[in-house]
């Protein structure tokens, strides 16, 4: 059985349909990634299968519940990081866990020993009495987990977890997610964080303007990525980036920083272009690294509404 | 999943309320502030014996303090975003809604017993105790239904700005429910417009609980308060299922 079964979901707001018709499955147990740009659909999504907006078509199926027919018993096996969420700034860490155990239906025994457990775990256990008004973002989002935790979920959904957060904190959710998916949680994450995604997911869906353009597992995604191999190059000084797009194997520049990032069909002839550009020049090549498609190459490529011309430079 | 653990989780909702929202600014100024002096500027000055008074008095404590916190929750709450947190747990939206209401009424009660206390300890007498018991309750439920109905829209996140709407509900109501005068004196058009108003059926109740003389009969003001308590809570729940999208977006 899938922890998650998504049919032909849709959701229109007025004659916008931000989500078109999408279908897939997670698997008990998996980590499953789900990106899209800005107003993709990915948070209405989340949304849907979380039982705070009806979808208009298709259903949503947790756990072998149906989110829309038994809203009910669907959410009491999920724990939800929603995007726009927030802990109660008046309650401290402790009251804050007690009310959301209370919300599940925990037994006070056992919320009481989840709620030691994950405030320990999540670093908070010192500041547990204290309001959550005054604690720091990363303090807050640890918290929101801890929430979504205490009633240990078979499903957890995170919407953009670690967007904004400092990097111990993010470390540290990440490290949970992990430590999650190896004792059989389901996760769905949405984040804008490819390193993350290529990191965390097993899985991942890419959803672009309502509809889902790839699902795959990331090294496969990865192979989809012909003619996205690139050279890296710095040189000692600044050079034209007009002068590196005219090379004949090369489709397109990227200027970053001190260094250009040139898309090549042909990365070994590229390679001779630079070294043979370098010495008519007279130029020190500073660096050279030929690099694979990343998981950004690819969401990039397949999320681009117009794709730049072979050659164009990009400043 | 059964009606008695959705009611034990309205209990958790209503209690999560009582945490966070009964010293607010809006429901401290609108709750306990504004219907004392209210309060303050209905009973001096005017020529008449606390037993007079005490209807009136009662009315407004009731319906001032039972209606402040309601409308205060739901835009704070989409405020501060904490509403998609609950609304993603497992509690139907009429629970949620109730556990608001049973916060409000709490309020309400809790509030409306200092003057009781304190007109009972001048010696008013109640000789209907029973009657005026149930209609308190009633009409405090009744009054905290309205409050929840009161925030259903606009679906803003602004507490202040439900808090000025409802006010546009409340004080009418106070001026044609018989606080100032008995229905009986109010003109044919007057005591129509009264008979619209649940509070015109609670301080017909107090009334008859101290001095035994009532308008309408006691069965139909219990009845009328009962009826605006149901209507006001389940019209509150779907109106607020209806908007809860536009309120998370």
């Amino acid at each position: 059985m899938n922890a998650i079964e998504v049919q032909a979901l849709t959701k229109r707001f007025g004659g916008f349909r931000a989500v078109d018709h999408i279908s897939f499955g997670v698997e008990e147990g998996e980590v499953f990634g789900f990106l899209g740009p800005n107003g993709s659909g990915k948070s209405t999504t989340i949304r849907m299968l979380t039982g705070v907006i009806r979808p208009d078509q298709g259903k949503a199926i947790i756990m072998g519940h149906d989110v829309h027919k038994e809203p009910l018993k669907a959410k009491q096996v999920m724990g939800i990081v929603p995007e726009t969420s927030n802990a109660y700034i008046e309650l401290s860490a402790w009251n804050n866990l007690m009310l959301m155990g209370e919300l599940y239906g925990v037994p006070k025994k056992e919320r009481e020993e989840r709620a030691y457990m994950l405030l320990k775990q999540f670093g908070l256990h010192e500041r547990r009495d204290s309001p959550a008004r005054g604690f720091s973002k990363g303090m807050k989002q640890r918290l929101i987990l801890c929430m979504a935790l205490i009633n240990e979920p078979s499903v957890l959904f995170l919407d953009e977890p670690t967007s904004g957060l400092d990097v111990e904190s993010t470390r540290l959710i990440n490290d949970v997610i992990r430590d999650l998916n190896r004792t059989g949680t389901t996760v769905f994450l949405t984040t804008h964080d490819m390193v993350e995604a290529n990191q965390l997911c097993e899985r991942i869906a890419i959803i672009n303007r309502g509809a889902i353009v790839a699902i795959d597992r990331p090294e496969i995604l990865k192979q989809m990525a012909s003619g996205l191999e690139s050279v890296e190059v710095s040189f000692e000084r600044t050079v034209e980036a007009d002068a590196l797009s005219a090379f004949v194997h090369v489709r397109r520049v990227e200027k970053r920083g001190d260094k250009f990032r040139l898309y090549a069909e042909d990365v070994n002839g590229t390679i001779d272009s630079i070294t043979d550009f370098a010495k008519m020049q007279g130029l020190k090549i500073v660096s050279l690294n030929t690099l694979a498609p990343s998981l950004e190459d690819i969401f990039v490529k397949l999320t681009q509404k117009e794709r730049p011309e072979a050659g164009r430079v990009l400043a | 999943m059964s009606w008695r653990e959705q009611i034990g989780r309205s209990l958790v909702v209503a209690k999560k309320d009582v945490w966070i929202y009964y010293l607010k600014g809006p429901v401290i100024v609108f709750g306990l502030i504004f219907p004392l002096f209210l309060l303050i500027a209905f009973t001096i000055g005017r020529n008449i014996s606390l037993k007079e008074l005490f209807p009136g008095v009662m009315g407004m404590a009731i319906f001032f303090t039972s209606t402040a916190v309601g409308p205060a929750i739901l835009p704070w709450e989409a405020r501060s975003r904490t509403l998609e947190r609950l609304v993603c747990s497992p509690v139907s939206v009429w629970a949620l809604f109730l556990g608001d209401v049973l916060a409000s009424f709490f309020f309400g009660l809790l509030i409306s017993l200092a003057p009781l206390i304190i007109l009972l300890g001048l010696g008013v007498e109640v000789h209907h105790i029973l009657v005026f018991v149930i209609g308190m309750i009633l009409a405090t439920f009744c009054f905290a239904s309205l409050s929840i109905l009161l925030s259903v829209y606009p679906p803003t996140d602004v507490p202040a700005t439900v808090m000025m709407l409802s006010s546009l509900v409340r004080f009418p109501l106070v001026f044609i429910s018989g606080v100032f005068l008995p229905v009986e004196e109010l003109p044919s058009w007057g005591r129509a417009i009264s008979s619209v108003s649940p509070l015109t059926y609670f301080i017909d109740l107090a009334r008859y609980s101290i001095t035994g003389i009532s308008y309408y009969s006691i069965p139909l003001d219990l009845a009328v308060l009962l009826l605006f308590a149901v209507a006001f809570l389940l019209v509150s729940i779907k109106l607020h299922e209806r908007f809860l999208p536009q309120r998370l977006s």
